[in-house]
Order: structure tokens, then sequence, then C-alpha cells
């Protein structure tokens, strides 16, 4: 593959998404275009792109998540577990252990909202273990055995906790929440007396701590996020980078891989526990 | 990595998954856990319980055979006292059977002796009256002098 196309032109085709898009020429895809006139296909959509790879992977693992927990919910016996069910109950119950230990209210919401996205966000990150040429490569041959295109100009990227747009979904869905949950437990007066009257407890302070509060509650999604977004980002592109140094990757690819076990997991976690934290901060009544 | 439509995308799904957790996920699985818990703490108290019963039974048994001890060492001393006194009651009994016949014995003895004597007496008044009467049967008429002998054998 190196031989064909330069270094820059590898990492750049991993990095690319696969898009689609309703144009009033009718659907366009990315496949089959040079790398630099992928971003022109769709242009004139405008906002209205779809990275389908991104939804393939994250729809499938989610069904994937859900059909594997429904599978076990429905036959879940509360006499002595089978290994399955032990270890969706351990996952269970740990996401359970913390969003007890973290909000005190009653809410039949926040603990499955905290299991999909830790299960969610961890298979999603989970891809990134997935040796970075496999998928994509397979992926071109499918394309081009089907349709004839060169394997080299199908695009796909197989983590979608790398785009930005998967994360930022996740962090809206969550921000939506916490606005939900604040108005709903404080009222729109106990909302608006929060981002106005705190941290200074003064009239006088309005317009600063209006500023203050607004960019502490806007920053929760954009920090989740980013957050999210850019661990898994920088931890695919040193596996991509890992993977342009031919025969030396190998010394270089486990210990990155073995590190890395550790990262998605956590951010998983942090994901889902930051989560808790806000909705639980929004439960709250000063 | 522009911000596309797929935001949109990612957020339906994202909302779909969560409320298909909560609906079909969550619950069966959380009520299976809470249930094996409850099964589990009610298991440990009954154990708890009948280990408190166990020490109970033991402390009665002990009880009980303390008792019974006590019981039968009592029963042995009744016992022992009952077999002496019975020793006792016997020996008595020997003693005064052993004293009635020494006394009977001594009786008898008196009473032979006094036969003997009364058959001596009668018959030494006979040979006094047979000796009497050969003497005065040369003289007087043994009739008219009996009163003396019989006062002689009243005074023997």
């Amino acid at each position: 593959m190196a031989s064909e196309i330069t270094t820059q032109e590898y990492i750049l085709h991993h990095l690319t998404n696969a898009t689609m898009c309703v144009t009033d020429d009718g659907v366009k895809f990315s496949h089959g275009e040079e790398l630099h006139n992928v971003a022109e296909v769709c242009a004139e959509a405008g906002f209205w792109v779809w990275n389908i790879d991104t939804m393939a992977w994250s729809i499938g693992l989610g069904i994937l998540f859900l059909w594997l927990f429904r599978k076990v919910a429905k036959s879940a016996t509360s006499g002595v577990p089978g290994k399955t069910q032990a270890f969706i109950e351990l996952v269970v119950e740990f996401v359970n252990d913390n969003v007890r230990d973290t909000f005190h209210g009653k809410n039949n919401l926040i603990a499955p909202l905290s299991l999909t996205i830790f299960v969610w966000v961890f298979l999603m990150n989970l891809m990134d273990l997935v040796p970075v040429d496999f998928l994509p490569t397979a992926a071109g041959q499918i394309a081009n055995a089907a349709t004839g295109v060169d394997p080299h100009h199908v695009y796909m990227k197989v983590v979608p906790t790398t785009d930005l747009n998967m994360t930022l979904a996740l962090a809206l869905g969550v921000f939506f929440l916490i606005l939900f949950y604040s108005i709903k437990v404080k009222g729109v007066g106990g909302f608006m007396k929060e981002l106005t009257f705190q941290p200074f407890n003064h009239w006088a302070f309005i317009p600063v701590n209006f500023i203050l509060e607004s960019v502490t509650l806007l920053a929760r999604p954009f920090s989740l996020a980013l957050r999210l977004f850019g661990n898994l980002y920088a931890g695919e592109l040193i596996f991509i980078l890992i993977a342009t140094l031919g025969v030396w990757q190998l010394p270089l690819y486990f210990p990155w891989a073995v590190f890395h076990i550790l990262v998605i997991v956590l951010q998983a976690f942090i994901f889902m526990m930051l989560t808790i934290v806000y909705l639980s901060l929004a439960h709250e009544d000063h | 990595m522009n911000i596309n439509a797929t935001l949109i995308g990612q957020l339906i799904a994202f909302i779909v998954f969560v409320w298909f957790c909560m609906k079909y996920v969550w619950p069966p699985l959380l009520g299976a856990i809470e249930e094996r818990q409850k099964k589990i703490a009610d298991g440990l108290e009954a154990s708890v319980r009948a280990e408190k019963d166990l020490e109970l039974a033991q402390e009665k048994a002990t009880e009980q055979l303390k008792d019974a001890k006590a019981q039968a060492a009592e029963i042995v001393e009744q016992a022992k006292k009952r077999a002496s006194q019975l020793e006792e009651s016997e020996k008595q009994k020997a003693y005064s059977e052993r004293e009635k016949i020494i006394a009977s014995g001594y009786a008898e003895i008196e009473a032979e002796r006094n036969r003997a004597k009364e058959e001596l007496r009668s018959q030494v008044a006979a040979l006094a009256v047979a000796g009497a009467e050969q003497i005065l049967q040369r003289e007087i008429d043994a009739n008219a002098q009996n009163d003396i002998v019989e006062k002689l054998v009243a005074e023997l």
C-alpha cells in the first residue's frame, strides 16, 4: 500500500469518513472519489451530509449491546445465574453502584442511561483495538468486488467515537436531560435564579453571575464531547502512525494497544460518571 | 470531521437506545439481581436463626443432662439409704427374734423346773406321807393327821 500512496495520503485516507448526501443530482457517495475530491462531493449539501460509516458502526454496536443485554434480561433468573448472566449482572451492578453512590434522588432514567452510555461508548471505543487496516481494507475489497471501484477510493472510519458528530450527539443528549431535569425539579424560576444568583448572591452581580453560570453550563456538553473525541482520535491517530512504520510497527503496536485498553474503558467510565454527576447536580435544589 | 447531519442521526439513535434500555433491559436485570439479594439476605438470616436455635438446643440438652445426672445421684443415694435402713431393720428384727427365742427358752426352762419342782413336791409329800404313814401306822389313823401333813407340804 505504501508503495502506491504517500504516508500523508495513507493517514488522511484513514481519517476520512464515508459520506453520503442527497442533492439535486440524486444520492451521492464519497466512494470511488479521489481523496482530495471527497470534501467537494457533498459540498453543496452543506449540513445534510451523513457519515454512513459512523452511523452504521455505532448503531450496529448499539444493537449488539441491546440484543445481548435483552437476551440475558429475558431469561434472567434470580437463582444461580449462568456465566453470561453473571457477567451482564456484573456490568449492571457496577453501573448501579456508581449511580447510587453519586445520585441520591429517585429517577428511573439515570441508571439505564448510564448503562447505555457506558457499554455503548465502551464498545465503540473497543473498535479502536481492531488493527487499523483490517476493516477499511476489507471494505475496500468488498466494494471493489461488488461495484468495481478502486479499493483505495473506499473510505471507512471504524471507530465511531473518533467522529465528533458521535460524541457531540451523546453530549447533547445529556445536555438536554440536564436542562430538562433542572427545569423540572427547580422550575423555570428556580433554574433562572440558579443561573443569576450564583456564585455571588447579590442583585448587582446578576450579569456577572449569568455569564459565569452560562459558561459553566455550556462547557459541560462540550467538555464531555471533546474529551471522548480527543482521547479516541489521538489514540487512533497513533495507531495509524504506528501502522506506517512497516515492520517496526510490531514491537510498538502491542504496548500501545495494551495501554489503549485502559484508555477505552476509562473514557467510557468518565463519560458515564460525568453524566451521572451533571444530572445529580441538575436535581439538587439550592 | 465536520459537524453534519450525522449528529442528528446519532442523537436519535442515542435516544432510542436509552429508551429501549430503560424499558426492556434495565428492569428485568436489576429485578433479578435485587430478588437474588433478597434471597441471599433471607438465607443468611435463616442460618443465623438456625445457629441460635442450635445453641439454645445445646444449652437445653446440657441442662437436661445435668438434671438427669443429679436425679440419678439422688436415686442412688436414696437406694443406699434404703438399703442401710433395710439392713438395720433386718438386724433389729433378727435381734428381737433372738431375744424372743432366748426368752421363750428361759420360760420353758422355768416352766420345766416348776413342773419338776411341783412333781418333786408332790412326790416328796407322798413320800413323807408314806413315811409318816408307815411310822404312824402303828399308832394313829392316817386320816386324823392329814391336815398336819398338808401343812408341812405347803411349807416345803
